[in-house]
């Protein structure tokens, strides 16, 4: 592989570390307000902070990785994607702020709102819908690149069926990934309630997830033919990502193993992020930008690297200590731990 | 005002960082604050001085979710409102900005495992270990950010070859003349605000009439530190002054209108400019510029003459300039009194015109951070690059920039108010002495 690719790679993971963690944030936020509205499991609730609480903050920070990680391996990509995702951009950071805002204001403040708990939770399936915008675009067609500037085709955008099947492909995962981990920790908890709850949304959310994915390749084929055909290449890749999809299904109604379900929920959404990813290289952006003219300069390139893996040694043992305070630590889960 | 991008980008630009300093100061500030609480607890055996770390810990993630989510706003914004600067910068200093994430990074996991392992381990010292990580990285992430921005004054560690950048040198970047000063200065300064923030609830809480032994040990932890990082501040200040003296001379004469090259130069305080761009109203010091400057007093220093009309700053810095400097001595002065006053004439300890002397003291460094970062960026213009690249080149032509910067003030207001609500409330509805009562710790006096 050479260094251009180890660039993207990285950062692909962070991204995909980013969709994984960020989606049970928002999908967890989601789930509970709308469990307090309709009242009706209301100790899911308190399960749902404990995961939360102690991780919301490092969620955020996969997701700033990325964005900075992408300024530092491909500089370029400020220049195309900085100028056009002007508007798109800055709503996503206002939702960003509003969601990450109300979730302390509400959890570590003086008292439970409401308004502030609909704030979070419905800002957490707007969120993953306007990070779409960037994948969208990334796929060509949405830019008028002239000269000396970059503008934002705005209107192609709302009207494009691929941009809307990104859309609801993505709240509808956030949702599927949410409540896969979720009935996972609460059977961890013990729980019985919770665990059937969310065992109901996992299986409801899955046959949208995945009529949502098949519309997509449709989607794709038309907007991008020459991408399709690179996908078509390496389809072995979404055959995988199926089959741990058809593997999570039939262990959730079995009711068994659901922490291996919720691995192969993982692994579903590895292979088809990868295999996504590795059929839109060499492109950064269709037509425009490369992996290779945008890479920023040898040097750089190699101290990022160095600077990545000494960074991760550091990271590794620090996360490891969170989840087995946290997520493994079967007390603190069950709520007799504090 | 026209539609002009660049302009519209600055001022977007101005007020995202504007309000984000507030919390990023306390952000990296207050975990230091913390763990001397928790340390001073553990080593006295003082439980008063615990619930005091435990309850500055409550309100601190508050202030810490603002800090994040306008972090992740500039963050973003740079590459959307600065998108050929960020090209550039992506060339030859993405190392520090990658490296702040990773400090960040560290930050945000301990201080999740801090925040609920207060009942968790038998030994005290175990959760107290855990601060120390959030401390290391709430302050190299200043360090790595400032650094950045200092390389923005000092662009050095590469070479431009017909527009075109090469032989990039990282390290060499990173560690530009402006680091060593910058970097210690912020994150001083960050400590000293921190403390006096913490001392202002304190004081605030004894002038109220609530006497609990509680608040007069705030008082005096955050005092004690607040006097020994003012004189800090103070020292690491002169050696700014003395850098820009040498490195940006513009800048330190439009921050002391020092409009002629002379020897022996004169410090102007205060005074405003008429008309015809004379000084008036100003104090005068002889010699203390070029003490300032260079540390003797016969030095000379170079004033705006040097420079063409379109290199120099606004003058209108001097007055941030002054009012910051004005604030520190204030700071430094007030905490001396304090001190003073506790070793040598202990029933003016708590004199009600010293506690609202250090009441004011939380506003106003808070101001005098923003004064210090509206000196250092605006007398910087007009480059975003120093010599390098002018400040418009860097922005963005996108169309909406004004509209966008409408609704990050939108934004930032409502999460102004609604953040002093909640921490309001949330001090409100459990008072110390209630808390006091419930942990059975009711010994106040």
């Amino acid at each position: 592989m050479t260094m251009e690719v180890w660039g993207i790679a990285i950062l692909w993971l962070f991204l995909y570390g980013y969709m994984i963690v960020g989606s049970i944030d928002f999908g967890a936020g989601f789930f509970h307000f709308y469990n307090k509205v309709s009242k009706k499991k209301h100790p899911v609730n308190s399960l749902i902070q404990r995961y939360l609480s102690p991780v919301w903050e490092t969620t955020n920070v996969f997701l700033v990785f990325f964005f900075v990680g992408i300024i530092g391996f491909f500089p370029d990509t400020a220049y195309y994607y900085g100028t056009a995702l002007l508007v798109p951009g800055s709503i996503s950071i206002v939702l960003i702020a509003i969601r990450g805002s109300y979730y302390a204001f509400n959890t570590y403040g003086a008292s439970d709102s409401k308004v502030y708990s609909f704030l979070y939770g419905i800002t957490g399936l707007l969120i993953p819908a306007s990070f779409t915008t960037v994948l969208t675009i990334s796929e060509g067609g949405f830019l008028d690149i002239s000269e000396n500037a970059v503008t934002l085709d705005l209107m192609a955008l709302l009207t494009s069926p691929y941009s809307w099947s990104v859309v609801i492909l993505a709240v509808v995962s956030v949702l599927f990934i949410s409540s896969s981990f979720l009935q996972y920790y609460a059977r961890k908890a013990n729980d019985e309630a919770s665990f059937e709850l969310f065992r109901k949304y996992t299986l409801f959310w899955s046959g949208p997830q995945i009529l949502a994915s098949v519309f997509i390749f449709f989607a794709l084929s038309e907007h991008n033919p020459a991408h399709f055909a690179d996908m078509l290449d390496i389809w072995w890749m979404f055959g995988l990502s199926f089959v741990f999809f058809v593997g999570v299904v039939v262990l959730t109604v079995l009711k068994r193993n659901l922490g291996t379900a919720f691995i192969l929920v993982m692994l579903q959404f590895f292979a088809a992020w990868f295999g996504y990813g590795a059929s839109h290289l060499p492109w950064l952006l269709y037509d425009y930008l490369t992996i290779y003219d945008g890479f920023v300069n040898t040097t750089m390139g190699i101290t990022l690297i160095v600077s990545f893996i000494l960074g991760f040694l550091l990271l590794i043992p620090s996360l490891y200590l969170l989840m087995r305070l946290f997520l493994f630590d079967t007390e603190y889960i069950r709520g007799n731990k504090k | 005002m026209e539609y002009d991008p660049a302009t519209y980008s600055r001022i977007l630009t101005g007020v995202t960082l504007g309000f984000h300093i507030i919390f990023a100061t306390l952000g990296v500030g207050v975990p230091l604050m913390i763990a001397l609480a928790e340390w001073t607890g553990m080593r006295k055996n003082d439980p008063h001085y615990t619930l005091l770390a435990r309850r500055w810990a409550r309100g601190f993630v508050v202030t810490v979710a603002v800090g994040v989510v306008t972090g992740t706003a500039i963050g973003l914004q740079l590459s959307l409102l600065w998108p050929n600067f960020m090209q550039v910068a992506g060339q030859t200093i993405a190392l520090p900005l990658f490296l702040e994430v990773f400090a960040f990074f560290f930050e945000a996991i301990f201080l999740g495992i801090y925040l609920y392992t207060w009942d968790r381990f038998k030994s005290k010292l175990k959760h107290f270990l855990l601060i120390i990580p959030v401390i290391i990285g709430a302050s190299f992430s200043a360090f790595f950010i400032t650094s950045l921005n200092a390389f923005m004054n000092a662009p050095q560690g590469f070479e431009l070859v017909d527009g075109v950048i090469q032989n990039i040198r990282p390290l060499e970047a990173m560690f530009n003349p402006a680091t060593p000063t910058k970097t210690a200065h912020v994150i001083i300064t960050c400590y000293l605000t921190a403390a006096f923030v913490l001392a202002m609830i304190a004081a605030y809480k004894l002038l109220k009439g609530d006497r609990n032994v509680y608040h007069k040990k705030a008082l005096h932890l955050t005092m004690v530190s607040a006097f020994i990082f003012a004189i800090a501040t103070a020292l690491i200040g002169d050696f700014s002054g003395k850098y820009l003296a040498e490195y940006q001379p513009e800048k330190l004469a439009a921050g002391e209108w020092h409009f002629e090259t002379e020897t022996e130069a004169p410090l102007v305080l205060g005074g405003v400019l008429n008309e015809e761009g004379e000084v008036e109203y100003a104090l005068e010091i002889p010699y203390a510029l070029s003490i300032l400057s260079y540390g003797y007093p016969g030095a000379e220093v170079t004033g705006l003459d040097q420079f063409a009309p379109e290199d120099t700053p606004p003058l209108i810095v001097h007055y941030f300039f002054d009012g910051m400097i004005a604030i520190g001595m204030y700071l430094m002065f007030i905490s001396f009194l304090y001190v003073a006053f506790r070793k040598f004439k202990p029933a003016w300890q708590y004199n009600r015109w010293l506690l609202w002397g250090i009441v004011a003291g939380g506003p106003l460094s808070l101001l005098a951070i923003e004064f210090g970062w509206m000196f250092a960026e605006i007398g910087r213009q007009p480059w975003i690059l120093y010599g390098i690249m002018r400040t418009p080149e860097g922005a963005t032509t996108a169309d909406h920039v004004d509209s966008m910067l409408y609704m990050f003030i939108g934004l930032y207001t409502v999460l102004g108010v609604s953040a002093s609500l909640v921490l309001r409330k949330m001090f409100r509805n459990n008072p110390v002495a209630h808390e006091l009562e419930r942990r059975g710790m009711d010994k106040g006096e």
